[in-house]
């Protein structure tokens, strides 16, 4: 099992160790009610080492990720950061990801889901017929996420870099805790606000970093996050989790992702065709957000039911959503059960259980 | 963690303990609540139900997952533990006291010998 720079520091604090897309991650430390509170109130530290980060480079690094994704990265400027997928050539996708934009028409970072390193890798790879410079520094890179709605007050007296005022999805790099080169980037997965930063693992500057955080969050008790608390703040708001929400069977316009599949993007990307054939027909279901109404607590795979017992779509994510007290999930539905207030069942071992379509984020 | 000798266990993660004649309680282990996390509720309709050894009596969800519960050995649930309806947190707080889950008739006393003890369990869960 692969570990991060901060894997140590995870066991002394006594996390729930376990294997997550083959690192051996922190699960949780105090609890996963104790951890989402501590995030939506104050601020919480994520160790997200595990994510993949590739350099592209030169000047067909833009033409390549124009090719490769279905947001339009030319529309982004140096210190810039936009959400994108990666489609496949079956009307699927490969992945979900962040482009930054590090040098405009030169260089830029894509940030991807440490489950899919290898298979994006190839992908890109395999469409950069103009030679673009590819690095994968996945290993080397170093990822937190500081979420929360004091996360920026507590780490402003860290850097120089202006965090208070960084705009959500743009970016800066400088000086961290005393670390030269630290990427900070006003993006996270959370929906509380916070920033994400990213350095290399080079001498010890992840403890430094690490250290440097916890101390300054001392006096208002900044707490380290797991990969369930990510899991439960991030499906309140209603974000994708890629391999759940979206995966290689998924349209983006299904998903809800019609934002970032940019059909009047000069140039041609991976199944646009199919995207626009799709948008033009209507897709067939929709990835929705539910409330259960009756007792339960969706799951992933569950089947979704109308109330003739006919089966409409699969639960695709599901938790008892700490901040609401409520059993909150995500599905695709046929696109006839998909409107706000529709009545739906979930199939809880074998039991249809009640449940509403909601609109994104849950309240 | 805490393995009270005075119960016997499985290797599902359940532990009985007698109270009186072939009436026990029955609840999860210390280490089974650590593993499930915040637990949001238990459910348990197997109430009255004569039931095999191993056989599920319920189900307890906690946030991030579900498990099935399976009985240590024959007998029936008589009741079940009505303060969890309201404070689930009871079994992560308190598994072998206030988080017990049923109220159980074993069926034969004798079915206990072929539990694990604390120390063999402990062992299982090292």
């Amino acid at each position: 099992m692969k570990t991060t720079p901060f894997t140590q520091k995870h066991i002394a604090l006594g996390a729930k160790m376990a294997e997550f897309a083959g690192y051996n991650m922190p699960i949780s430390y105090s609890g996963i009610n104790d951890e989402h509170a501590a995030v939506r109130s104050n601020a919480g530290v994520f160790d997200v080492s595990h994510m993949g980060e590739f350099i592209l480079k030169g000047e067909n690094a833009l033409d390549l990720i124009q090719r490769v994704t279905s947001n339009d990265a030319s529309k982004l400027t140096n210190g810039k950061a936009q959400y994108s997928t990666l489609p496949n050539n079956n009307g699927g996708l490969v992945d979900d990801l962040i482009v930054y934009c590090l040098e405009e028409n030169k260089v830029y970072m894509l940030v991807v889901n440490a489950s899919n390193i290898e298979k994006d890798w190839n992908w890109i790879s395999s469409h950069n017929t103009g030679n673009a410079e590819m690095h994968n520094i996945s290993d080397k890179t170093c990822l937190l996420a500081i979420q929360g709605p004091d996360a920026c007050k507590i780490l402003q007296p860290l850097t120089e870099v202006d965090i208070l005022n960084l705009k959500y999805y743009t970016f800066a790099k400088g000086r961290f805790a005393g670390v030269d080169n630290v990427l900070i980037s006003a993006t996270g997965y959370t929906g509380s606000g916070g920033i994400e930063i990213y350095f290399e693992d080079k001498d010890d500057n992840a403890t430094v970093i690490w250290d440097a955080i916890f101390e300054a969050g001392k006096a208002s008790g900044i707490k380290p996050i797991g990969l369930g608390a990510r899991d439960t703040l991030r499906l309140e708001m209603g974000y994708c989790l890629y391999g759940n929400d979206i995966d290689d069977s998924t349209s983006p316009l299904e998903a809800g992702l019609g934002w970032v599949t940019k059909l009047n993007k000069e140039t041609a990307f991976s199944s646009k065709d199919i995207f626009a054939k799709q948008k033009a027909e209507g897709i067939k279901r929709k990835l929705v957000g539910f409330v259960m109404i009756d007792r339960g607590i969706p799951r992933h795979h569950y089947k979704i039911k109308d109330a003739a017992g006919n089966e409409i779509g699969y639960v695709t994510s599901g938790t008892q959503a700490p901040s609401l007290n409520k059993a909150i999930g995500l599905g695709y539905v046929t696109v006839e059960n998909a409107s706000i207030d529709s009545e739906i069942f979930i199939d809880i071992r074998n039991n249809p259980v009640k449940a509403k379509v909601v609109k994104f984020p849950f309240s | 963690m805490n393995f009270p000798a005075e119960l016997k266990y499985t290797k599902d993660h359940e532990w009985i303990k007698i109270v009186d004649g072939n009436t026990a309680l029955i609840g999860i282990t210390d280490f089974a609540q650590r593993e499930l996390g915040d637990i949001v509720y238990v459910d348990i309709s197997t109430v009255g139900k004569a039931l095999e050894a191993e056989a599920i009596f319920g189900t307890v969800e906690a946030v991030k997952t579900v498990s099935d519960l399976f009985l240590p050995v024959a007998g029936t649930v008589t009741e079940v533990n009505s303060a969890l309806e309201k404070n689930p947190e009871l079994v992560n707080n308190d598994p072998y006291g206030e988080g017990w889950m049923v109220k159980f008739e074993l069926a034969n006393t004798a079915d206990l010998d072929g539990l694990l003890t604390a120390e063999a369990y402990a062992e299982l869960v090292a």
